[in-house]
């Protein structure tokens, strides 16, 4: 076998497992914290803070 | 909250809304110039040559400057506009505070269709580079790139998910390396160290402007590739420890950059190889620079612009990565999409189901469709995007004046750079439909499609009221 037929396998594999490891995240954070953590960001927060240390 | 310290590392993001995990805070200027560049300086190694076949290289040359303008505007204009508006989501972002919910909707999908058609577009062209490379190399055999498209696609998602610090100054590092390769090219080939190989006058003779001023114009559709995608800067506006300071000085140095390389990959490349070459990007001169660096017969110089072009493509797709999905997670923060989108993992404090959601849907692209029509529909949405920043400012200054609201920058000669953005982009348009007359009208009816959807169904869900956390006053007259 060549080496660019061994390289393409090499290369299903790696993306295989970059796919794996993101989902395997994916449900490990979803399922460790809740819904309203994950969703509570908002834009603005540097501007709000600094509005609020001048105040 | 007076104690709130602003830099600090464990409460970056997170504050007085009751954010509890907020994108994080770490990125520089030159994290911004790296995503800004590293997004476009793939079309000064391919793409931008079509503009030749077009109308020969002086119509290249007056379209990359033309666009140079176009694009300088579109930098300034930016820069003012999101060192105030410092939020992730970009334009569209600026869109929702000052234009309304209607146009934000449309420009969230423009910025997400233009980033990830390049993307898929960048994966394509890094499979058929590495082919090339096999081939070089000696092998015999026909190269799946499949393989290969995927793996840049999946390695890249995966550097995003993993953090942001990292996804750019990866860019910072693998966009410089292929800028200083374009910088060397020049100076290797021009004479000023070494031996000049440049034939300008006898390549131009008899070919300077082979299909008049018509030609010109057709060339300005291709000349939005030596710079599209620098506006992707805005996108960092959430992750800069300092918008007010790193998003202009990054977007302005970017934009410099890019006139120069784009002005010295016009002048290496259009003195080196005929413009029948040249122009003819499919048969004939794919990846100019590095066809310019095989010409000069350095070795050297061949490894050194076949690592940049191979450089640019990642740090392109990487960046369209990194801007797609801040663009997708804004929209579903505001619930223009499904709050879902909104999430922001814990531990990276990337936007992960965003970034997630859009691998499979780059996937279907850089495996299912034509390259030239995946790189048509991301140059029409960004011209879509550019055509409405002129707007946007001018509602900009005229609903929050300059004394009213705190810039991080100022974009001096108000309103000549929205007007002359305007007028180059109903020249551009025009470019457009001469050549890619159908895509245009069929792009246009998708959005009104889209937009119908969205103002009768997908409206009565958005966050209309909540939307708005930025400490503003309210605008003039209002």
């Amino acid at each position: 076998m060549e080496t660019w037929q061994i390289l393409e396998y090499v290369a299903w594999g790696v993306s295989a497992l970059l796919g794996l490891y993101m989902v395997i995240d994916w449900m490990k954070v979803d399922s460790s914290y809740s819904e309203d953590v994950l969703t509570s960001s908002r834009e603005g927060e540097l501007e709000a803070m600094t509005e609020e240390q001048h105040r | 909250m007076a104690d709130i310290d602003i830099t600090s590392q464990t409460m970056d993001g997170m504050g007085p809304h009751g954010t509890k995990v907020g994108l994080l805070r770490v990125l520089g200027p030159a994290h911004v110039w790296a995503l800004g560049v590293g997004i476009v300086l793939v079309g000064e190694y391919m793409g931008w040559n079509f503009a030749v076949g077009k109308g020969g290289a002086y119509a290249a040359l007056i379209a990359c400057w033309f666009a140079g303008i176009l694009y300088t505007c579109v930098a300034m204009i930016d820069s003012e506009v999101t060192s105030t508006v410092a939020a992730a989501g970009g334009q569209y972002t600026q869109a929702k505070h000052i234009v309304g919910p209607l146009m934000a909707f449309n420009v969230g999908l423009y910025l997400v269709f233009a980033y990830t058609m390049l993307e898929a577009a960048n994966a394509i062209t890094a499979g058929y580079l590495i082919s090339v490379v096999a081939g070089m190399t000696g092998y015999a055999g026909e190269l799946d790139q499949r393989p290969f498209i995927i793996l840049v696609i999946m390695f890249l998602a995966w550097l995003n998910y993993r953090g942001v610090l990292a996804t750019l100054t990866f860019n910072l590092v693998i966009t410089a390396i292929a800028f200083l390769a374009i910088l060397v090219l020049f100076l290797s080939t021009s004479g000023i160290l070494g031996g000049g190989i440049m034939q300008h006058t006898a390549l131009f003779e008899g070919h300077e402007m082979p299909y008049g001023w018509i030609g010109v114009l057709a060339a300005m559709h291709f000349g939005l590739w030596y710079y599209l995608g620098i506006e992707g800067t805005t996108q960092a506006a959430e992750e800069v420890r300092s918008p007010a300071r790193a998003l202009p000085f990054g977007t302005l140095a970017g934009i410099m950059t890019l006139l120069i390389a784009a002005t010295l990959t016009w002048y290496v490349c259009s003195g080196v190889l005929p413009w029948e070459f040249l122009g003819d990007g499919v048969n004939g001169s794919v990846a100019p620079l590095f066809d310019t660096a095989r010409l000069s017969g350095s070795n050297g110089l061949i490894w050194l612009l076949g690592f940049g072009t191979l450089f640019a493509t990642l740090a392109s797709a990487n960046g369209c990565i990194n801007d797609a999905s801040r663009a997708w997670f804004a929209m579903g923060r505001d619930k223009y999409l499904p709050g879902w989108f909104g999430a922001v993992h814990p531990r990276y404090r990337t936007p992960y189901r965003s970034i997630i959601f859009l691998v499979p849907i780059a996937l279907i692209f850089a495996l299912g469709a034509p390259l030239d029509q995946v790189i048509t529909f991301s140059i029409l949405s960004g011209l879509l995007e550019y055509t409405f920043m002129p707007l946007n400012i001018i509602m900009f200054r005229r609903k929050w004046p300059l004394n009213s609201i705190k810039r991080g920058y100022e974009h001096p000669f108000h309103p000549l750079p929205a007007v002359t953005l305007l007028a180059l982009c109903a020249l551009t348009f025009f470019a457009v439909f001469l050549g890619y007359g159908t895509q245009l009208v069929a792009m246009i009816g998708f959005y009104i499609v889209v937009s119908l959807w969205f103002h009768f169904w997908r409206y009565r869900f958005v966050n209309r009221g909540a939307q708005f956390t930025m400490p503003w006053p309210k605008p003039q007259g209002y």
